[in-house]
């Protein structure tokens, strides 16, 4: 092998990818439409696309990893229903899905539920691909097998009386409606699924689909109410190792978590957070190649809930041992005075080495750090209210 | 019939006047669904309820039922509702 010419040893697909490293493209997601943020081969600059759908809620803008090709909007606007928006050219154009989500039509008489936003968009694995899965609100499960062109509903789960009863009412929910999210499929085994429902607690299928149970033993829930029971069980985001799919990492209402297959017990690893800083937030996010390492967003959680920065002072936390203990990390963020936070979806890894860290705010910014969290850039400010941030790779 | 478009849903039909035809509201509908295909859901959600911000006017007067007969002569006018944040 020493002897091997370079010219043939340029040929093979890893050094074709160490010849032309892929690009990273930042979608972003807002109140008032979307934008792609193009960056250069160092992560240093940023080309700004945008916007699409100027007016549009944009709850969830998603590359599927599996083309490299297809991505689907989830849109509405403050006036009009919800739908999904499809492309193959990277937003150059654009087309509107034949059939979104939509709930069943019930018989004539009875109250039938409608779909107001879809939220959550997750491409299924590379076993199935042209699968897709969207989570809304109210909470429903769906899954497109044509790339996103048309979606069916789970009625196991979107009509089940006992599902529906943990999902409760829409005063049970965020403010802007309950949401389905986090739809995790197994890169081992499409038949296994999660997802999470804000109230409602984390559920698992290992039949594609055909049935769900709750997986919420652990989780602690506020007031003093039953545990036991997934209604009062407030996920806020839920992430897959994709280095170890038997690890999750869950941000909840009430604490940061993980949670170690087989075992069906979370275990709250947030304990360990800065008793002033609290383990209260949003969003979670995974390292790609190292299941020890995650990241967290806090926000503050006391009193009537501001869900601002806590004490204005913006920071995002880094475990590298699997949650035994968390590192600060704020260079370059704002020091005093900055009173947003970053929504369940608004914060995100990229592939890279070291890893790129993404995330918007709701008061329109975009930060980024090319070194895992040592230092925060600002990439763009002044946009609408930033919801969703996801970061592709493009060749 | 003659059907007005709101500039919300332009980006369908990319005229603010167009013609479709049908015994009510609801058959209307469906032809502009036919013609722009994505339109109605917009407009109506899947339990056949008219959505929040969107009303509907036959001869200047609203309409609240999708049942609503129509001749052709009659003229439909789509408005948003005012709202906005």
């Amino acid at each position: 092998m020493a002897n091997r010419p370079k010219k043939a040893r340029a040929r093979t697909p890893a050094a074709r990818g160490r010849s032309a490293p892929r690009r990273v493209v930042v979608l972003v997601a807002t109140r008032k439409g979307a934008w792609f943020y193009h960056g250069d081969a160092a992560r240093r600059t940023w080309r700004a696309d945008g916007p699409h759908f100027l007016g549009h809620i944009i709850s969830h803008l998603v590359l599927d990893p599996r083309d490299g090709r297809t991505l689907l909007a989830a849109a509405k606007t403050g006036h009009l229903g919800p739908t999904v928006f499809r492309s193959t050219d990277l937003g150059r154009t654009w087309k509107e899905a034949a059939r979104p989500p939509a709930f069943a039509k019930v018989p004539e008489g009875e109250k039938g539920r409608a779909v107001d936003h879809t939220f959550w968009l997750t491409p299924a694995g590379v076993a199935e691909p042209n699968v897709w899965y969207a989570g809304t609100s109210p909470q429903g499960l769906f899954r497109s097998e044509d790339g996103g062109v048309s979606w069916q509903p789970f009625s196991g789960i979107n009509d089940d009386p006992q599902y529906r009863t943990w999902m409760g009412t829409v005063q049970d929910g965020t403010p802007d409606g309950p949401k389905l999210h986090s739809i995790i499929v197994d890169p081992r085994d499409p038949k296994h699924l999660y997802f999470a429902m804000s109230g409602g607690g984390v559920h698992e299928s290992v039949d594609g689909g055909r049935s769900f149970a709750p997986l919420v033993k652990g989780l602690e829930t506020v007031e003093g109410f039953d545990a036991a029971e997934a209604t009062f069980h407030d996920p806020h985001c839920v992430r897959l190792c994709p280095s170890n799919p038997d690890r999750l990492y869950q941000q909840n209402h009430c604490g940061i978590y993980r949670l170690d297959r087989p075992s069906t017990e979370w275990v709250r690893i947030g304990k360990r957070m800065p008793k002033r800083v609290g383990d209260i937030g949003f969003p979670m996010v995974v390292h790609p190649r190292d299941a020890d390492t995650a990241w967290v967003f806090p926000m503050d959680g006391s009193t009537v809930w501001p869900r601002t920065s806590p004490d204005g002072i913006p920071a995002a936390y880094v475990t590298r041992n699997g949650g035994k203990s968390w590192q600060r990390l704020d260079a370059g963020l704002p020091a005093s005075q900055a009173w947003w936070t970053v929504k369940r979806q608004a914060m995100t890894a990229d592939a890279q080495d070291p890893v790129g860290l993404y995330f918007g705010t709701t008061s329109g910014e975009l930060w980024a750090s090319r070194d895992e969290g040592g230092r925060w850039t600002c990439m763009a400010r002044h946009l609408p209210e930033i919801y969703a941030v996801e970061a592709a790779e493009t060749a | 019939m003659k059907v007005l478009i709101p500039s919300p849903l332009l980006s369908y039909t990319a005229q603010r006047e167009v013609e479709a035809s049908g015994a009510t509201l609801a058959a209307v509908l469906d032809e502009l669904d036919r013609q722009f295909p994505g339109i109605r859901f917009r407009m109506i959600d899947e339990q056949e309820r008219m959505r929040r911000h969107v009303r509907f006017f036959v001869n200047g007067d609203q309409v609240f039922d999708l049942s609503q007969p129509l001749r052709p002569t009659d003229e439909v006018v789509i408005v948003q509702a005012l709202s906005g944040g």
